[in-house]
């Protein structure tokens, strides 16, 4: 469970990117965030895996606040959360394989739970039969499936995604989706944040709507609420 | 750690000191032309020490004994020395011990003296130790003061200038050593921090999936250590070769007692092992030191 108390966040360079955000998102919950660019949507993200902490006010995830976290905790509680983004970020020397292995090495795993999840992953995603390729070798959707499958290879409780179709197709978007779905059919709680109109009034889920750091509007299959 | 997770991180640093292959060269050319001078100064100062102790532990005081005196004020003299409390040892050598030790000291020259062996010019003599070469003077002029006493002589000037020249050498001699390795980590830091930003992205996914700080910096660790020794190869092998070379070529010209350089087994391999510890120190510490600024978290 995340919880957001009256959250602040001010930047260095003096930009507000959060001004007074309150909200809660359960186990389990599908939620797109939405809004114009620069409303505080990535800030927003950044606080639930703490790679940013709030200015003034809470963040806590599973009532652990997270600005009393030490910075010896905070690569526990990334263990329980996987982030995608826009642009994959996965290594470009690496096989497929191995950038998806790579999350279970750095938190030293053994080798062969290593690879029996790794391929179980892949076969979700349906890459299983591109193990061996490496990045530059995938369309943009195979890569973004890839990152997916590194985010989730590790069972996560909790799915951040900010703006995962962003630099996709329509048709594969779809297909980032369904994959998304599946996810948290399973239990996982998913956090999207989007600019995809299509994509949040066809999957009607929960919507959070930003505007200036704040939290416009929170429905419950929500439309996605702006033109494009 | 586990066995799996060091190979891994024994991997990955030789992977990257390959992969930026004319980075890896120009650091370990930094640690290897600081270890050369290093290892100069090092040869030096350490024998120049060896010098300054021997000389050290060479110098006494000469008490010289009026030769008015009496046995019981010598004996006096003797008791009041014997309470100093920076004085290791005293014994007496009489005027005729002195003369034997004068005449064979000169060898053929002293035959001459031999003559003097009826109507013996020296003193009786108390030769005085301390424990500190640096208490010779203040204890030399608290026996002048005592009675009895002709004379007190302890090479003053001699020794004096030699303590106070390897004082000297001493201290510039480690504040060169200290400018040269800080030279050297930062030349390793910047040059490793060159080829970071490359694996920027690497780090970042690193800490994203919830790598510990202490796991990310491994690799470098075994990098910067790695860097260190292979630096230490050439240094290392001069200080073998070189010191042979001196040694052989210069031990035997040098032909005063208390002048003698060290001998080259042991020394040379104790430099040498000093050499490959100082270069995996500065490989490290320079490492470790260019990607703390990535592990903020």
């Amino acid at each position: 469970m995340i919880e957001m108390n009256n959250v602040y966040k001010v930047y260095d360079n003096g930009v507000t990117a959060l001004n007074g955000v309150k909200t809660t998102i359960d186990n389990g919950e599908f939620v797109y965030v939405v809004g114009p660019s620069g409303a505080g949507k990535s800030s927003f993200i950044k606080m639930m895996y703490r790679e940013e902490v709030p200015s003034k006010g809470h963040v806590k995830i599973n009532h652990v606040d997270i600005g009393d976290m030490k910075d010896k905790q905070v690569p526990y509680l990334r263990r329980s959360i996987g982030v995608i983004f826009q642009d994959f970020k996965l290594l470009p020397k690496l096989t497929v394989y191995e950038n998806v292995a790579f999350a279970l090495e750095v938190i030293e795993e053994n080798p062969r739970k290593i690879r029996r999840r790794v391929m179980d992953v892949l076969d979700k995603v349906g890459l299983k039969h591109k193990a061996r390729f490496i990045p530059a070798q995938l369309s943009g959707g195979e890569q973004q499936r890839v990152a997916i499958a590194r985010a989730i290879v590790n069972n996560p409780k909790v799915v951040i995604a900010d703006e995962p179709t962003g630099n996709l197709d329509p048709d594969t978007s779809w297909e980032i989706m369904r994959i998304f779905e599946e996810v948290n059919a399973t239990g996982t709680t998913v956090i999207m944040a989007t600019h995809s109109k299509d994509i949040v009034n066809k999957i009607r889920r929960r919507v959070i709507a930003m505007e200036n750091g704040q939290i416009v509007r929170d429905e419950h299959r929500g439309e996605y609420g702006y033109e494009d | 750690m586990k066995i799996n997770t060091f190979k891994r991180h024994f991997r990955e640093g030789t992977k990257n000191l390959v992969r930026n292959s004319w980075m890896t060269v120009a650091a370990v050319g930094a640690v290897t032309t600081t270890l050369v001078l290093v290892a100069a100064f090092l040869m030096l100062m350490l024998n120049l020490n060896q010098i300054a102790d021997n000389i050290e532990s060479d110098a006494d005081i000469r008490v010289f004994i009026d030769l008015s005196a009496e046995e019981d004020d010598i004996d006096e003299l003797g008791q009041n020395i014997g309470e100093l409390n920076r004085v290791e040892e005293f014994y007496f050598s009489s005027k005729d011990e002195e003369l034997e030790a004068l005449v064979e000291d000169l060898g053929e020259d002293g035959e001459a003296w031999e003559l003097f062996e009826q109507d013996n010019p020296l003193n009786d003599v108390y030769v005085v130790e301390t424990y500190e070469a640096e208490d010779l003077a203040g204890v030399a002029s608290t026996i002048e003061g005592f009675s009895n006493v002709d004379d007190v002589d302890y090479g003053s000037e001699t020794v004096d200038r030699l303590l106070q020249f390897n004082q000297y050498a001493r201290y510039i001699g480690i504040t060169f050593i200290a400018a040269l390795l800080l030279t050297a980590i930062f030349l390793i830091s910047n040059t490793i921090k060159m080829t970071i930003t490359a694996r920027r992205d690497e780090i970042g996914i690193m800490r994203l999936v919830g790598a510990k700080n202490s796991f990310i910096r491994w690799p470098f660790f075994v990098e910067g250590m790695l860097t260190g020794v292979i630096g230490s190869v050439i240094p290392i092998a001069l200080v073998l070769g070189g010191y042979h070379f001196l040694y052989i070529n210069l031990n035997d010209r040098l032909n005063f007692q208390f002048i003698e350089l060290l001998p080259w087994n042991p020394f040379a391999w104790q430099l040498s092992l000093m050499l490959l510890a100082i270069g995996a120190f500065i490989g490290i510490w320079g490492s470790v030191m260019s990607v703390r600024k990535f592990l903020k978290v």
